[in-house]
């Protein structure tokens, strides 16, 4: 029989530690709606759409209430727009069509994202990809709960340059479309390289085309609870810090599986993975950074900051692994700038840069995330950034993702305000030193040596 | 059965046992167990119920315990037994 202590534990964590679910995410494929009408075919996601999630808000509403957890978002990803628009979109702003038909659908159903405005171009892009790629700065301004995801790359495939190309003049085009809300289109808009099917964070989130109709995926959250969990161990061994890492992460993740499962009940939609993920939030107390002080470095950033948190995302992932039946998404810890007030901390003191943040993204997910950078930065550094990123991760066989805000206006500095959980950031300086030789060489990055493995 | 946790914590006072047990029997909720300790004039209390027989919602018993709550100046939280049954035991 459970003991009052245990309770009094669990409930600690909830009210005073952060933890939470942060993310119900409903897969919903939408291959089923193609059509050669455009009409026809924002009508059919609209149907489609509301039909399967009409109850998802609801019912995470109601599972929150019934185990006093709180359930932070309930979102949608979809199956990649770029392959449900192609017999049916002729210009970029057709793809625009069926981005106002999602945001409103987003408006509807109450969910506060919809993931999946998205093209899969690791190797190639085709007519239709191109064409939805080119419509993301008009699609993100014009929309408010549409965010955008662009592979360029992938371990099996190698980098398509002439894609991370063009993702570096798109971001700068999203930025200038948003201007007037410190371009805010872009921290809606990420560039990957081995993007996995289901993962349920955004922006980076969308159905891939291996998934079933429908899908239940759960992204667990609670950097606080691993946090508060290390201050009470202060100063302790390396074997003690894992131990106590990991015994936290599997508390925490058997509360995410408790929830997919009984949504997944609920709704009457198959339960897919658990994305064991420390997602990080603007709130005190809610911090991948502060986990990392407590390791013992005085920011992250300092020497030692990529050894703390390569060992934190193990150690989470080894907690995690055993107290759900199905692990899946990103599972890896967040480091992203503007939503963690840590990590804004850090880059205002000086101890963090560019370049750490990168060596940070090789021994976590997923990339450089949520960073503002000046406003003048040119398309081809941009592009240089993410094919730094996509090389980490093609090589590493692991997902990487560049989300960088260029913010119209602002330089070294000064300091942009998202708002929500999307936080604040510091403008933070980027390399000056020119990669558009290289960027401008056209074609693809080959696939590594060892992605040949039959 | 329909196993839910209880729990009641807050500055001590009169009839805060009663009240809660009060309000359970009128709602044909069966307590199954009771733990509760005083820990520097804190009351601390947890109690395993068997809702199986109430008529009432779930959300509603919440609300009104939270309710009853508010009036001892205690916080009654009303949360169902899995979610401590999956983080504590394997």
């Amino acid at each position: 029989m459970i003991n009052i202590s245990e309770v009094t534990e669990t409930n600690k964590m909830i009210d005073k530690e952060n933890l939470d679910v942060r993310t119900i995410t409903m897969g919903i494929s939408l291959l089923d709606c193609a059509d050669s009408n455009l009409d026809v075919l924002c009508q059919k996601i609209y149907d489609k759409m509301t039909r399967l999630a009409r109850n998802l808000v609801k019912t995470g509403e109601e599972i929150s209430m019934e185990y006093g957890i709180p359930i932070v978002n309930k979102r949608i990803s979809i199956t990649p727009i770029a392959l449900v628009g192609g017999t049916a979109c002729k210009t970029p702003d057709d793809y625009v069509q069926i981005a106002r038909t999602l945001d409103r659908v987003a408006a509807e159903l109450g969910v506060n994202f919809i993931g999946g405005y998205s093209a899969i171009v690791s190797k190639g892009m085709t007519r239709s990809d191109e064409l939805l790629i080119r419509s993301i700065p008009k699609a993100l301004a014009c929309t408010e709960r549409i965010c955008s995801s662009v592979n360029v790359g992938s371990t099996k495939t190698g980098i398509n340059m002439d894609a991370v190309k063009l993702m570096g003049e798109i971001i700068r085009e999203t930025a200038e479309m948003t201007k007037e809300k410190d371009s805010l289109g872009c921290a809606k808009l990420v560039v990957l390289c081995n993007a996995p099917d289901d993962n349920p964070f955004m922006a980076g989130a969308f159905h891939g085309v291996s998934e079933a109709d429908a899908i239940i995926n759960v992204g667990v959250s609670g950097p606080g609870v691993v946090k508060y969990a290390l201050e009470r161990i202060h100063g302790a061994s390396f074997e003690v810090l894992c131990e106590t890492i990991k015994r936290t992460a599997f508390k925490i993740t058997r509360v995410g599986q408790l929830v997919a499962q009984e949504a997944s009940r609920r709704l009457g939609v198959p339960f897919g993975i658990i994305d064991l993920s420390l997602a990080p939030t603007p709130a005190i107390g809610d911090s991948v950074a502060e986990i990392l002080q407590e390791i013992g470095l005085e920011h992250p950033g300092a020497p030692g900051t990529t050894a703390a948190l390569a060992l934190l995302n193990d150690q989470v992932k080894k907690g995690g692994v055993m107290a759900s039946s199905y692990v899946g998404g990103l599972s890896g810890a967040f480091i992203p700038v503007s939503e963690d007030q840590g990590m804004i901390d850090a880059v205002e003191a000086g101890a963090l840069t560019l370049e750490k943040l990168e060596a940070m993204t090789c021994v976590c997910s997923v990339g450089l995330d949520m960073i503002a950078i000046p406003g003048d930065t040119p398309a081809a550094t941009i592009s240089g950034i993410i094919a730094d990123e996509s090389a980490i991760g093609m090589v590493n066989q692991k997902t990487t993702a560049v989300r960088i805000i260029p913010v119209i206006g602002k330089t070294v500095g000064d300091t942009v305000e998202f708002g929500g959980l999307l936080g604040y950031a510091p403008v933070m300086p980027v390399n000056r030193f020119s990669c558009e030789a290289f960027v401008n060489r056209g074609g693809r990055i080959p696939a590594p040596i060892h992605s040949f493995k039959n | 059965m329909n196993k839910t946790i209880i729990t009641v914590v807050g500055k001590d006072t009169v009839g805060i046992i009663a009240k809660v047990c009060t309000y359970l029997a009128e709602n044909n909720v069966n307590i199954l167990d009771i733990t509760q300790t005083i820990v520097q004039g804190y009351f601390n209390m947890m109690m395993i119920v068997d809702m199986e027989k109430t008529e009432k919602p779930f959300a509603q018993v919440v609300g009104e315990l939270d309710e009853a709550g508010r009036e001892l100046g205690v916080q009654i939280k009303c949360q169902r037994e899995e979610i401590f049954d999956k983080m504590h035991r394997i």
